[in-house]
């Protein structure tokens, strides 16, 4: 069976928000670029952030990039690389003015300057009072983001892929990468894409949990692709549960409700967030935001019939404010809440939103390997690549940040890249398409297959009930067996639907095979990780003279590595040394 | 906890790869208290019979993937409330544009017309250092033209695009050229203009408003075809 080959400069996998920002570097420098993507660009999730993208423009007050590097360290918990934080908080000035000039309906202050708003975690002078440092266009800061970086695209000719599905990466003998295959949804057809160069920016895998503000697509399939051609994931304990989640639906209420002076209350109406974040109340970081409502809805505080969530108040707000910065927030508090926000609270609960960790890159967006060694010819951007920025809680807006910084650092190191490597392609290693081929072939020739419906179902309740807000040493022990089973299901799928033309059964079976990848490292680096730190809280590291929080530098402030072969975990160091200025230096976490 | 209950369906069905001619397929599905959007019940049903093909990805309205026509009216289904829908719910794929499968269509025909406004910024000043200036009451001149999230509902439901979809921008594409003539930053409202003047790419819209009808943000592109228009009648005055 002969595979056609289509041959690039550099092929990026992901069209939201780090793909297109990489797009636009590598087509804007001539070079022949494909960008592929599972659904047309502007469906991509980043369409779906809402409060804004972080930047210290000091557009209200006084503000600077030592400032957010400093809140970003402290919101990592010191898990974050220092110099890939610097980075990225130094250049958030820049790619945010890019982004305006490319045409970004940001929202304006009176004299015309890009509109911030404040933001959890986000503070001046080192921790003390918030500060407006979120630039916004009202509560669509993602959807106008995505659809500005689309349309300059469009301008730089970019040549998209829409509706192909990246299956593999293809590695040869000496690490290399060289390609990857992919399926064309429409007609069937697998293809493979060689170059130079392939950028990873395939975004997160919030479906591996039950309850999740992500979308269907956000399968984590760069990982999955990742882990099977032997690259390890790194930091896959820490996801962020996102505060407020709407009950029930788990669409996101964005932080930024807050931000422009929302309260969370309990069954009692109490402002209770002033018990657990005495300054920054309900603007301290979500990871505890999340265990403080967690907390009241299990000691009996929470609201509703069934005492299950807890309220998001901004009934005291002018109608005028709602309107104007919060529109869309009104919509879906309608829409899925059934609640108009103007008059009565919306009920929420934490909700998983976003993955810390992920393919383990440098602050230039090159891929390196366990020995900090470049992966040569990969590349990772956005919530699939782990630089490490968020390290284990990653502050809200720094999302859309991270897209900008790393999806441009990503497409200038390969530019500099290309310019030192021969003309002509390496050429394919032998079977390059035998693992995709496979996994085709055994889904569609599988005999009494389990139902791929069902696995998933199992799959994400393992997670959320063993892998949540807090975490429970018994569990998560027990949790790393059951995902095993899962696995098993997951390896035996089968689908009815044999078609080869637009096949969602068969994109869904695919999609499995990346969640189960993601779901197992999580599972397996929670369970290893004896401490708490961010997001990751669990019961046998309480918190204690000896272990503020229950987090021990000592033995644990180090990144976790996760292997597929072998499903082991190692370690390394977190960077701690910035790029050009002191280590912020370690202290414990309050807000 | 939840009461289960049967909704029945009616969806338009083609696989090109084995049936001869599309039919109209009579399905039902046990949904819950729980599912109260039609993409909740459809995402039921595809755990069914894992052949339905449609296209899904945020569930809230912002990505623009499920549209599809639901009981004769184009809309997303992710928000489309079960409750108002008389049952069987009637689903077809969205009308004018080819069909690939089931509900997906080829919306190349969209896109290309999309493409065709020039959809990005134009402003060949040398980009200042910040950010250029606007003030909150010409950025207010967007909303409404911004929010469009290209799900075709609106041109799809427009009979001009039915007739010409490739000559005809349609209601999609004419708002989102509105878009950047409305922006004060953009320096190519005169070559926008020259692009759209033509029998058909937007004196086609003859104001059957199905488009501000059906448009899930609740945008208005009639009325920012009426602006167009409106500058074009001024430019030969």
């Amino acid at each position: 069976m002969s595979i056609p080959v289509r041959k690039f400069d550099a092929v990026i996998v992901g069209a939201g928000g780090a793909g297109l920002r990489s797009a636009i570097q590598l087509s804007e420098a001539g070079l022949k670029t494909a960008v592929l993507s599972k659904v047309f660009p502007t469906r991509s999730h980043t369409v779906a952030a809402q409060g804004g993208v972080s930047a210290s423009l000091g557009n209200t007050e006084e503000d600077h990039w030592i400032w957010h590097m400093y809140d970003t360290v402290k919101g990592s918990d010191w898990l974050g690389d220092q110099d890939a934080i610097e980075f990225m908080c130094r250049q958030a000035p820049e790619v945010v003015v890019e982004l305006e000039h490319y045409g970004m309906p940001f929202d304006r202050t009176d004299n015309g300057k890009i509109y911030q708003r404040p933001f959890g975690g986000h503070m001046s002078n080192f921790g003390e009072k918030p500060v407006h440092r979120a630039c916004a266009a009202a509560d669509r800061t993602g959807h106008a983001m995505l659809h500005a970086l689309y349309q300059r695209n469009v301008r730089a000719n970019t040549q998209f892929f829409v509706e192909w599905m990246a299956l593999d990466l293809i590695r040869d003998e000496s690490g290399q990468i060289l390609g990857v295959s992919a399926l064309e949804l429409e007609t069937g057809e697998v293809v493979i894409f060689h170059a130079k160069a392939v950028v990873f920016a395939t975004g997160g895998a919030g479906r591996i949990f039950h309850s999740s503000t992500n979308a269907f697509i956000n399968t984590g399939d760069g990982l999955g692709m990742a882990a099977r051609a032997g690259i390890p994931l790194e930091d896959m304990e820490f996801w962020q549960f996102h505060p407020t989640g709407v009950a029930g639906a788990g669409v996101l209420i964005t932080e930024g409700v807050r931000g422009e002076g929302g309260i969370l209350r309990n069954d009692k109406g109490e402002r209770f967030m002033e018990r657990y974040a005495p300054n920054a109340k309900d603007l301290a970081s979500r990871d505890v935001v999340s265990r403080a409502m967690v907390t009241e809805i299990n000691e009996g505080r929470g609201c509703g019939k069934n005492k299950d969530h807890v309220l998001l108040d901004i009934t005291h707000l002018p109608t005028e404010t709602i309107m104007k910065r919060l529109p869309g927030i009104r919509e879906i508090s309608i829409q899925f809440a059934g609640v108009d926000p103007i008059k009565a609270p919306i009920p929420v609960v934490p909700t998983c939103h976003y993955q810390m960790g992920g393919i383990p890159t440098n602050y230039k967006g090159q891929a390196v390997d366990e020995n900090g060694a470049l992966i040569h010819g990969f590349y990772a951007a956005g919530e699939c690549a782990c630089a490490s920025v968020h390290g284990a809680n990653r502050l809200g807006t720094n999302s859309l940040l991270d897209l900008l910084v790393f999806g441009k650092s990503s497409g200038e190191s390969v530019i500099d890249d290309l310019k030192k490597m021969p003309k002509a392609h390496k050429e394919l290693p032998k079977g390059a398409i035998d693992r995709t081929l496979a996994r085709l072939d055994r889904l569609d020739n599988q005999k009494d297959g389990a139902d791929v419906h069902e696995a998933r179902l199992a799959l994400q309740r393992v997670m959320q009930n063993h892998c949540g807000v807090f975490r429970f040493k018994d569990k998560l022990a027990e949790g790393v067996r059951m995902i095993l089973d899962v696995e098993k299901q997951v390896q035996s799928t089968g689908i009815k639907d044999k078609s080869r033309v637009w096949n969602t059964a068969r994109m869904e079976a695919l999609e499995l095979d990346n969640l189960i990848e993601v779901a197992k490292a999580t599972m397996v680096c929670a369970d290893a990780r004896k401490e708490s730190r961010g997001a990751h809280v669990r019961d046998d590291a309480p918190d204690t003279p000896e272990f503020p929080n229950g987090r021990n530098d000592k033995d644990w402030l180090k990144h976790s590595l996760w292997f597929r072969d072998g499903n082991r975990v190692q370690y390394k160091p977190v960077t701690l040394k910035p790029l050009s200025v002191e280590s912020i230096a370690l202290k414990t976490r309050s807000y | 906890m939840t009461t289960p209950r049967t909704l029945q369906f009616r969806i338009y069905r083609y696989d090109p790869d084995k049936d001869a001619a599309p039919y109209m397929q009579d399905i039902s599905v046990e949904i819950d208290d729980h599912d109260h959007k039609l993409l909740d019940a459809l995402v039921k049903l595809k755990a069914k019979d894992d052949s339905i093909a449609f296209r899904r990805s945020c569930r809230e309205g912002i990505c623009g993937s499920d549209a599809m026509n639901i009981n004769g009216r184009n809309g997303l289904a992710c928000l489309t409330d079960i409750s108002d829908l008389k049952t069987p719910i009637t689903l077809r794929p969205l009308p004018g544009l080819p069909v690939i499968r089931d509900l997906i269509v080829d919306m190349t025909q969209f896109f290309k017309q999309y493409h065709s406004i020039k959809p990005y910024l134009v402003n060949n000043d040398p980009p200042p250092e910040r950010e250029r200036l606007q003030s909150p009451e010409d950025r207010e001149e967007l909303n409404g033209l911004y929010e469009c999230i290209l799900c075709a509902c609106c041109s799809t439901s427009c009979p001009s695009f039915w007739w010409n979809p490739d000559k005809f921008v349609g209601p999609a594409g004419l708002l989102n050229a509105y878009r950047f003539i409305a922006d004060t930053r953009d320096q190519a409202t005169s070559e926008r203009l020259d692009n759209l003047e033509d029998p058909y790419r937007l004196f086609r819209c003859h104001t059957i408003m199905n488009c501000v009808d059906v448009c899930p943000k609740g945008l208005n592109p009639t009325l920012a075809i009426g602006k167009i228009k409106e500058m074009m009648t001024r430019r030969f005055v």
